[in-house]
């Protein structure tokens, strides 16, 4: 075992663990806000609406991530530049960069599996505790506000962990279309000094660490509302 | 009497069915300020029924309701049914009449206290410390001050539908109604819950009740309304319902409670 890599590329490792958290992060966000839009679509909206959201998480859920990502990089991705303007705005440095892209086909893929799992936890929630929300004068989005979705979302907490940790395993990926993560890196160093299992032994003891930071944290905070099982 | 008494609740004529099955066929009922109104009726009668559509948890077919003085706007849908014309008439008006409900519907995210002053600091806009504040005096009333910090599901049901009776005073309402509020409750619990209505009854509130405690009713109510098959059997003091009942089904559904 040769570790003395370690000391000229620890920079590069840092950046790419930042580059995976920040894929991480971003699509755990935006993709859960999505998801709210796509369950409550599913469950209360009209017919076309709840049809067209059903349509999308099944489709995102039934094709490879991997396909997702390249149909929108080398499919969206060569289109982009058509656009009149587009090359020459503020937005084109992101929007060319392979980081893009991965952040936005994880989030779209994301917000499919979590809309299924919120779907879920919103029908979970008590009847009768929405009737109180709204016997008490609650309008219909603060009932969503301040009961629905909370309650919700604790019932759903330990699922919600899980596809996290789903979902960082998920952001190698983003390998392939550019993206310098940390198995990025990992490769880099590999075709540099031509040791194979150094470099990925450290990645993953950072994929390690960073799961159990999540179930950490998630751990704390199911603790927060303590339920009588 | 020439002074006009506005009555703190009425509903003359409400209609509702569930398909073909008629649940109410004209229920009309008056509270004045102060009244303890019960509801007593075998199950199947439309009491749950009636007092879920005056907070329109149900929604009725037909009926006219003044709450407070102020008639709900009421239009006719394409189905002959009718239904509240603007629903923010509707949310005001609920924050008036405070609800219990026969299965306690606490919010299990939230503490007790958290649980008493949702619908003041988030619906009637209170500041929030005075409504902290109005919430602990509340709950001391009904014996529960030490488990303001406590989630609903560490409670026994006792306890819970003491807690959702301090949430329902907490947003100081002109009318209250109570959806069998005993009625999922071991026995050993009825009697604690029911001395916390007492206080209530005796304070003035006025108060509507559906209940199958026979004796309680007769003891707290200032009337006492016998629904049948979705229409007012007998309606009148305790004395009269549970004592000479003019109604003949009325007299044996009362003879065989107090049997």
């Amino acid at each position: 075992m040769n570790f003395s890599w370690i000391s000229t590329y620890w920079p590069l490792l840092a950046a790419g663990a930042v580059q995976t958290i920040l894929l991480l992060v971003i699509s755990v966000v935006f993709g859960f806000v999505l998801a709210i839009g796509l369950a409550l679509a599913q469950i209360k909206g009209p017919r076309g609406i709840k049809w067209l959201s059903r349509c999308y998480c099944t489709c995102l859920r039934g094709t490879p991530l991997l396909v997702q990502l390249w149909l929108l990089y080398y499919g969206v991705g060569s289109l982009l530049p058509l656009i009149p303007g587009l090359r020459s705005s503020f937005l084109w440095p992101v929007l060319r960069e392979g980081f893009f892209f991965a952040a936005v086909s994880f989030t779209l893929n994301y917000a499919a599996y979590e809309a299924e799992v919120l779907r879920g936890a919103l029908l979970a929630v008590p009847k009768g505790e929405l009737e109180a929300a709204r016997a008490f004068g609650m309008s219909p989005a603060q009932v969503l506000r301040r009961i629905w979705l909370p309650r919700a979302v604790r019932i759903a907490l330990p699922t919600i962990a899980g596809e996290i940790v789903l979902q960082l395993k998920a952001t190698p990926l983003a390998f392939t279309v550019t993206v310098m993560d940390l198995y990025a890196v990992a490769y880099k160093i590999r075709q540099d000094t031509l040791l194979v299992y150094e470099p990925l032994l450290i990645v993953t003891v950072f994929y390690v660490l960073l799961t159990l930071l999540l179930t950490r944290v998630f751990k704390v905070v199911e603790s927060q509302v303590p339920v009588r099982r | 009497m020439t002074q006009k008494v506005v009555p703190a609740l009425l509903v003359e004529a409400v209609h509702k069915s569930y398909g073909i099955h008629d649940v109410l066929r004209g229920v009309s009922l008056k509270a004045h300020k102060g009244d303890v109104i019960s509801i007593i009726g075998s199950s199947g009668a439309g009491k749950s029924t009636f007092l879920r559509c005056i907070n329109f948890l149900e929604i009725p077919d037909r009926g006219r309701f003044v709450i407070n003085g102020e008639e709900v706007a009421m239009k006719v849908g394409a189905n002959g049914h009718a239904h509240p014309a603007n629903w923010r008439q509707i949310e005001r008006l609920r924050t008036g009449l405070g609800m219990v409900f026969q299965s306690f519907n606490l919010w299990a995210h939230m503490t007790v206290l958290e649980n008493v002053i949702e619908a003041p600091v988030h619906v009637l806009k209170t500041d929030r410390r005075k409504a902290v504040e109005r919430a602990e005096a509340l709950l001391a009333k009904v014996g529960l001050y030490d488990k303001r910090h406590a989630y609903p599901a560490f409670l026994s049901g006792g306890q819970q539908q003491r807690a959702a009776i301090a949430r329902a005073l907490c947003v100081d309402p002109e009318v209250m109604l109570f959806d069998e509020p005993t009625s999922a409750l071991d026995p050993e619990l009825v009697g604690e819950v029911l001395k916390v209505i007492r206080e209530l009854a005796e304070e003035g509130r006025t108060m509507l009740l559906v209940t199958h405690e026979m004796k309680f009713a007769r003891d707290v109510s200032s009337h006492v309304v016998f629904l049948h098959q979705g229409r007012v059997e007998e309606a009148g003091p305790p004395a009269q319902v549970f004592g000479a009942p003019l109604s003949a089904r009325c007299r044996e559904f009362t003879r065989v409670l107090s049997n």
